[in-house]
Order: structure tokens, then C-alpha cells, then sequence
């Protein structure tokens, strides 16, 4: 077992169920996602069977089980994003990088997760890309938005 | 020498305020106090609004710029990372406060303004396009010509008891928090009155659960109480997962101390030594704070074994849950504490007696308990004589949508809808023509212009089939359409709904299809789709009533209100999508009908050729056509287009 999720395990040294989704969610903090080694890495210190760490796991929106994209963007669909038009960022989103909600581009540079509520109403409609975010959206922004990440990847890339 | 005197700072606040029933006739204390929770002030002080929804409208860079603009004028002054205001719009917000004079709030102070902000304010002058108000103080010299921060009509209408500290006070300071009168009535309670008597008064205040159930908080405590058990737990549920709503958030990130005393009194009432606060791992600066707060209260001794030697131990662990809409029903909520799938199990017994781990367990909302303290310290009689009829206390709401004002209010129970929308609200903004309050999610309910005098109350709600619901207020104008709005709760509860009970998994998803067809056009010509969507509609009210009856938690109960209410406050828009297939609002994409104009049309062949299913006829150079039982109003004829002859209804 690797010395990183070994770290992690002591933070539990209880080994009770109640542990099972912390334990993941730090898991997922460090290593980006749940992977297949680690959900049985899970359930050997656990002493839980991998059914149903999947069964919970899967169960949360929280956790995922495959990489995310470079840029992963959350577009919020609250009651007031929603109001304000956030569908149209959704439409604009999926069009331009041509991936539909919960997957990720062919390249790795882009994925996509629609959330229900990020809690700035006031900002609506907003999206969040890496933790930071872009408020008062509308297409054309959305639009301009993502070429300058493009750019700005391919310089850092050229490099 | 720092520590010497944070040492003395506390055993002074706990020895000489928190456990000293006297304090209130030393003067001295009291001065003191005042320097502490920077009532009084020695040097000046500049404090930013820094919460997770102020860093994206600018407060990060803002704050930097202050330091930076301090280092290089080499100027000694504090400046803290403080709370909300609840006034979103004002965003940036910089107070400052000059000793002797009072303080002075700023507003939408983004980066590139504050220098020269600055050089003015601690020049005595006042920008007067920046100020947002003044605080009242009468210890203080005013500023001649600035308004009083409460009486800005946004402030002026509403009541403010469970904000009193948010955007004032530092977030993470238990000293401050005490020297505001934080902490006291905890001390006070264990020192004085047993867990009953807690009870009786939390009872006798007439104080309904603000989540949804509106159920008496001391009688649900009682049952706890007098439930026989060697270990009792209590659960703050602060999920708050509506879309809409993030009033808890606000509390949590501007007074984190409030909800911990709060939770600390509850957990004494019903006799728990351990308490949990469940709120979202997505809010990532309330947990932060919250965790700095319980570790600043453990310093003082507030959280622990033998709390000020009273015999009493209460330990308090946050829980981020892993984002799921059910975990706020409470059976819920517990299986995702004990590890397991957040599925809710079937009532009773209630969890007031067998709930986390089968032990005797109190879940009571965030918001709920903040009310406890200032109950305890004022007495009922004084909560009883807030709200009106039945509904006592105040009521956080985050208001939003289509107004002129929106943020985090608090107003008193029984003030009407109209005064918050075009009070507090200021009014609709814009061009917009009020249509509706929506009342968040999990009550699916709707203010609409006939029922705007309704009043904040529980029961007043009840009337006009609407309940308080989670404190989301989207204020909606004629732009948004009220069946786009349905579908949009349905997709939400299909998307959430757990999956243990069929009335709810099947139901949900059985709405969502039925709603979605009177939105969608019919592809590829089936006839039988007609049929259906009539057939749907006429069924929705009886399935309705099936989730109603039959689904195990609220959660399925409550997802057909939104298809009801929209049903009863809006049969107009049902008609028109379902029987002329038209939105009004022109919102719902799909029932869009397009049309080329045959004077600006050149025939270039560009909409004809992007046409997936060939609706559009014509030859090149000839003004074309599109044949409206075959088109699906992709819009996709409308981007092609470059001589806006495409013309879109």
C-alpha cells in the first residue's frame, strides 16, 4: 500500500463504519477520484466488503471514479441561476466543448458537473472552474471565457 | 508577552464576565468588555466583508490591496477578514472605524478604489459616492451628512436579532463574541437551570422548527430528555441543500461562535454529550471557521469535560456530508453520519428516541437554534412578543431574482410579502413585472401577485397551500416561465429522490417525462405522443395525491407541490403549452416556432443545409421555407443565418 493512502488511514485509527465517508473524501481530496485499488485498499482497513463502499459511494454526488479535466467546470443550476438563464451557459457549455454533464473532454482539458446550488445567488448565473468563480455570465462570455483558457493552456504547453 | 495577554484576556472574560452573575454593575468589566469587542478603540481598525460569496465579487483582492497600501504607508492598523452584512449588492464591503468617532461602512470598495478610498478616510474625509451608512453609537462622534446604516430602507424593515453580530464582529474570535454578550446565556443556563427547566422554556416560547416540519423544538427536546439512555446525541442540521438558499451558510461563516452556543445549550436540554453539526463538504469556508471557532471554545474551556466545573461534558464535531438533497430529512441525515446510504427509514420511533446508533437523538435545523440563546437571555415572554399568532421569532430568508436589493435578510414574523419584495427588495429591477415568490424547493410553493399580502406565518401560509420552506425567496418576473420552472423542480426531485420508496422514485420520474413532454415538440411525427401528453397532464393530480399519501419522508411528500401549485396559480401558461403549444414567456426552447422572412432571405442555402431534419425547402437563390410539422426548433436555421431572416416566435 502506498505511504500516502497509509497516511491517510491513521486519521481513522478507529476503523469504524462511521469513518467510511470522511475516509473517502480525503482519499478523494489527495488523490482526485476513487479508483478500483483504492476502494479495495478501503475496504480491507475497513473491514466493510467493496459492494458496499460502491454502494455508497455511488450513492453521494460527491465522489467520482474517473479523472477531471484540466479546467473542471461546475455550472450552477440553482432556483436563482436558473432564473437568471443558466440553462443557455449549459447549452453554450456543451456545444462548445462538446461534452454533455459528468464527462470530460478527449484532450483532458475540459470536463463539465452541473451542481444543483453553490450558494451565491446573488452573483447568478455563475459557474466555477477550479474553485474560482465567474459571475454574471451570459453565451458570449462563457464563450470568451473558455478561448482564454485555451490560450493560455497552449502557451503553458508550448513552454 | 502576546500570550501573557491573551492569557489574561481570558481568564478576565471567564472568570470576571461568562461565570460572574454580577457582571452587569461592574463598570470596570464592562469598559474593558467594550475595548475587547472593539466597541472602543485604541488604534483604528478596518475590517473587509470576507466570505465565500464576497471573494468572487472582489473581497480577496481588496483585502490585499488594504495590506498592501498599509505596509507601504507604514501605518499600524488591525485589519480583520470579517463576516456578511447580508446586503449582496454592497459587495465589496470595507468598514472602518477612527477611534472616538463612529464606525462607517463602505461599498462595492474593489481593489483599484482602495487607495484612494483610503487616503481619504483616514483623512477624515468621507467619500460620499462609496458610503453605504454609519453605525448608530453613542459613545461615538458621528460623521456629519452620512446616513445610519439602519436606516437604509434594505436595513430599516427588517429585524435583526439572529444577525446582530454578522459583518460586525470577527468571525473567529471567542473574545469578541463574548464581549458582545456571546456566550453568557450558556454559562448562565448550566450554572442555574437544569435540563427540564431549559425545556420548559424553549417550550413555553412557542419556538417552531424552522425546517419545514414546524414542530415545537422544546417538546421534540423533552422527548429526548426523558427517554432513559447511558449516552444521548444531538444533531444540527445544517445541509441546507435547496437550491436558493444559503442563509445557514452566512450564519456559519459570520458567527460561527452563535450556532456553537446555540448547540451547546440544546445539547444540555435534552442531556447529550455529543453534538454534531452536518453541513456540506462544498462549504469549505463555514467549516473552516466553524472548526476555528470549536477549537477557540475548547481554549476557553466552553467545549469539553466538566465545563466550568458544572459536571457537564459536551463535545461538538463537524460532519461534511457528501451531497445528497435527502440527508436534510432527519432519519437521513443519520444514516449518513453512521456511514451509510443517506436513505430515509420509516417513522416511528423517531429519532427523539432511537436515532444515531439507536441512541435517544436530537436533529434540530441551524437556523432553529439559533434563536435558543437569545431566548434564554431575554426570556420567552420577550421571544413571545416577536412575530405574531402562532409564529414567534424572526425568519432568515435569501432573497434573490429579479429585485432591485437581494441578499441575506432577517425579518420579523407576520410582515407581509409585499413589504419584503418592494421594501426590502426596493422593488423589481429593471423592466421587471413581478410574477411570482418562489418559496424554495422543498415546499414547491409560490407567492403570486393575488396572494402578495400574505404574511410571513405559518399558518397564513398554509392557507393559500403554501408553506415557509427552506428561506429561499426567487423573486421571478414575466420573463420566466412558470411550467419551465416546474420541470425544472421535477428534473431536481427525480435527480434526488433516494430511490427507497416507489411512490417517489417512480413518481418523480413519471412527472419529469409528463412535464417534459407539454414543453417538447413531437419528433419524427408520432401521433401517439399527443395522446400521451394529454393523457399525462390529466393524471398528474391523482399521482400527486399517491406521492402524497404514500412516500416514506418528506421529501417525496413534498416534490408534486411544485406541479400542484403551478397547476392552481398558473392553469393559464398549463394551457397554452399543453393545448396551443406556445410559451408565453418564450423561455421553453422547444416550442419555439421559426419562420423565414422572404424579403430578407437570399437563398444562400446556409439554414438548408445546417437543417438535421430537413424541414427547411427551397432553392438556392430562391427565398426558402420551413415546414413547421417537421421542424424541432433547434435554432439551429437561426445561428446560420446571416441576414436575421430567420424569424423566431
Amino acid at each position: 500500500m502506498d505511504k500516502k493512502l497509509a497516511d491517510i488511514f491513521n486519521l481513522f485509527p478507529n476503523k469504524q463504519r462511521e469513518d467510511l465517508i470522511p475516509l473517502l473524501q480525503k482519499i478523494q481530496e489527495k488523490e482526485g477520484f476513487l479508483s478500483e485499488d483504492i476502494i479495495l485498499a478501503v475496504g480491507r482497513y475497513l473491514d466493510i466488503s467493496v459492494n458496499k463502499i460502491y454502494g455508497v459511494a455511488t450513492f453521494y454526488d460527491n465522489f467520482r471514479f474517473g479523472p477531471h479535466g484540466k479546467y473542471h467546470i461546475r455550472v450552477c443550476h440553482g432556483t436563482a441561476c436558473h432564473v437568471a438563464g443558466s440553462q443557455n451557459l449549459l447549452i453554450e457549455l456543451e456545444k462548445q466543448l462538446g461534452i454533455k454533464n459528468g464527462e470530460s473532454d478527449k484532450s483532458g482539458m475540459f470536463s463539465l458537473e452541473v451542481v444543483s446550488c453553490i450558494g451565491a445567488c446573488g452573483l447568478a448565473p455563475l459557474i466555477d472552474v477550479n474553485g474560482e468563480y465567474y459571475s454574471h455570465l451570459n453565451p458570449q462570455k462563457v464563450r470568451d471565457l473558455l478561448n482564454y483558457f485555451r490560450e493560455n493552456h497552449n502557451s503553458i504547453y508550448e513552454e | 508577552m502576546k500570550n501573557n495577554h491573551s492569557d489574561s484576556v481570558r481568564n478576565f472574560l471567564i472568570n470576571d464576565i461568562l461565570l460572574n452573575p454580577q457582571r452587569e454593575k461592574n463598570v470596570e468589566f464592562q469598559k474593558r468588555l467594550s475595548f475587547i469587542g472593539r466597541e472602543r478603540l485604541e488604534k483604528p481598525f478596518i475590517y473587509v466583508g470576507y466570505t465565500s460569496c464576497s471573494i468572487p465579487a472582489g473581497a480577496k483582492k481588496t483585502y490585499e490591496a488594504i495590506l498592501n497600501y498599509l505596509e507601504d504607508h507604514d501605518l499600524n492598523i488591525e485589519v480583520v477578514k470579517g463576516g456578511c452584512n447580508g446586503y449582496c449588492k454592497t459587495e465589496p464591503v470595507v468598514d472602518v472605524q477612527l477611534p472616538g468617532k463612529s464606525r462607517i461602512s463602505f461599498k462595492n470598495i474593489t481593489h483599484d478604489k482602495v487607495s484612494l478610498f483610503l487616503d481619504d478616510i483616514l483623512n477624515n474625509n468621507v467619500p460620499a459616492e462609496m458610503v453605504l451608512g454609519q453605525f448608530k453609537n453613542e459613545i461615538h462622534q458621528k460623521w456629519e451628512g452620512v446616513p445610519y446604516i439602519d436606516e437604509i430602507p434594505y436595513y430599516s424593515h427588517q429585524k435583526r436579532i439572529l444577525m446582530e453580530n454578522c459583518g460586525i464582529t470577527d468571525p473567529v474570535s471567542v473574545a469578541e463574541y463574548i464581549a458582545r454578550g456571546g456566550y453568557q446565556s450558556f454559562s448562565d443556563t448550566i450554572m442555574k437551570l437544569t435540563p427540564a427547566q431549559v425545556c420548559d422554556v424553549v417550550e413555553d416560547s412557542m419556538l417552531l422548527g424552522r425546517g419545514g416540519g414546524a414542530f415545537n423544538a422544546g417538546q421534540k427536546w423533552k422527548i429526548s430528555l426523558n427517554t432513559i439512555s447511558d449516552q444521548k446525541y444531538f444533531i444540527c442540521n445544517a445541509v441546507e441543500s435547496d437550491p436558493g438558499s444559503y442563509m445557514n451558510r452566512v450564519m456559519m461563516e459570520s458567527d460561527p461562535h452563535k450556532l456553537i452556543e446555540s448547540i451547546l445549550i440544546a445539547s444540555y436540554a435534552i442531556g447529550a454529550s455529543k453534538a454534531f453539526i452536518f453541513t456540506r463538504s462544498e462549504f469549505s469556508m463555514s467549516i473552516e471557521r466553524l472548526k476555528e471557532a470549536i477549537h477557540q471554545a475548547k481554549e476557553y474551556g466552553i467545549i469539553g469535560h466538566n465545563i466550568f466545573d458544572s459536571g457537564v461534558n459536551i463535545d461538538v464535531i463537524v460532519k461534511e456530508g457528501a451531497r445528497a438533497f435527502v440527508c436534510g430529512e432527519e432519519t437521513a441525515l443519520i444514516n449518513s453520519i453512521e456511514g451509510k446510504r443517506a436513505m430515509p427509514v420509516s417513522k416511528p420511533p423517531y429519532p427523539a428516541i432511537r436515532g444515531h446508533l439507536n441512541k435517544p437523538t436530537s436533529v434540530n435545523n441551524a437556523e432553529t437554534l439559533l434563536s435558543i440563546p437569545l431566548i434564554m437571555k431575554n426570556g420567552k415572554d420577550w421571544f413571545l412578543s416577536l412575530g405574531n399568532k402562532k409564529s414567534k421569532g424572526t425568519k432568515l430568508f435569501t432573497l434573490s431574482g429579479k429585485v432591485k436589493n437581494y441578499g441575506t435578510i432577517e425579518v420579523e414574523m407576520g410582515i407581509p410579502f409585499t413589504d419584503i419584495v418592494e421594501k426590502i427588495g426596493g422593488g423589481m429591477s429593471g423592466k421587471s413585472e413581478f410574477k411570482a415568490i418562489i418559496l424554495g424547493i422543498n415546499s414547491g410553493s409560490y407567492v403570486t401577485q393575488k396572494t402578495l399580502d400574505t404574511k410571513v406565518d405559518f399558518d397564513d401560509l398554509k392557507k393559500i397551500g403554501s408553506a415557509l420552506g427552506s428561506g429561499a425567496c426567487v423573486v421571478v418576473d414575466q420573463n420566466s416561465c412558470m411550467l419551465d420552472l416546474a420541470k425544472f423542480f421535477t428534473t431536481f426531485f427525480k435527480n434526488e429522490s433516494c430511490g427507497k420508496c416507489i411512490p417517489c422514485r417512480e413518481g418523480t420520474a413519471r412527472m419529469q417525462e409528463i412535464i417534459d413532454s407539454a414543453t417538447r415538440k413531437p419528433e419524427g411525427g408520432k401521433s401517439y405522443q399527443t395522446l400521451e401528453r394529454f393523457k399525462g397532464i390529466m393524471q398528474l393530480k391523482g399521482m400527486a395525491d399517491v406521492m402524497k399519501d404514500t412516500s416514506l419522508c418528506s421529501l417525496g411528500k413534498s416534490a408534486p407541490n411544485a406541479i400542484l401549485n403551478t397547476l392552481a396559480n398558473f392553469k393559464n401558461e398549463f394551457d397554452a403549452h399543453v393545448f396551443e403549444r406556445k410559451c408565453p414567456a418564450g423561455v421553453c426552447r422547444d416550442l419555439r416556432t421559426y419562420s423565414i422572412d422572404v424579403d430578407l432571405c437570399t437563398g444562400c442555402t446556409a439554414c438548408f443545409k445546417k437543417c438535421p431534419v430537413d424541414a427547411i425547402i427551397g432553392a438556392p437563390r430562391q427565398p426558402h421555407f420551413v415546414v413547421q410539422d417537421k421542424c424541432i426548433a433547434c435554432n439551429a436555421c437561426f445561428e446560420a443565418c446571416k441576414f436575421n431572416a430567420v424569424l423566431v416566435e
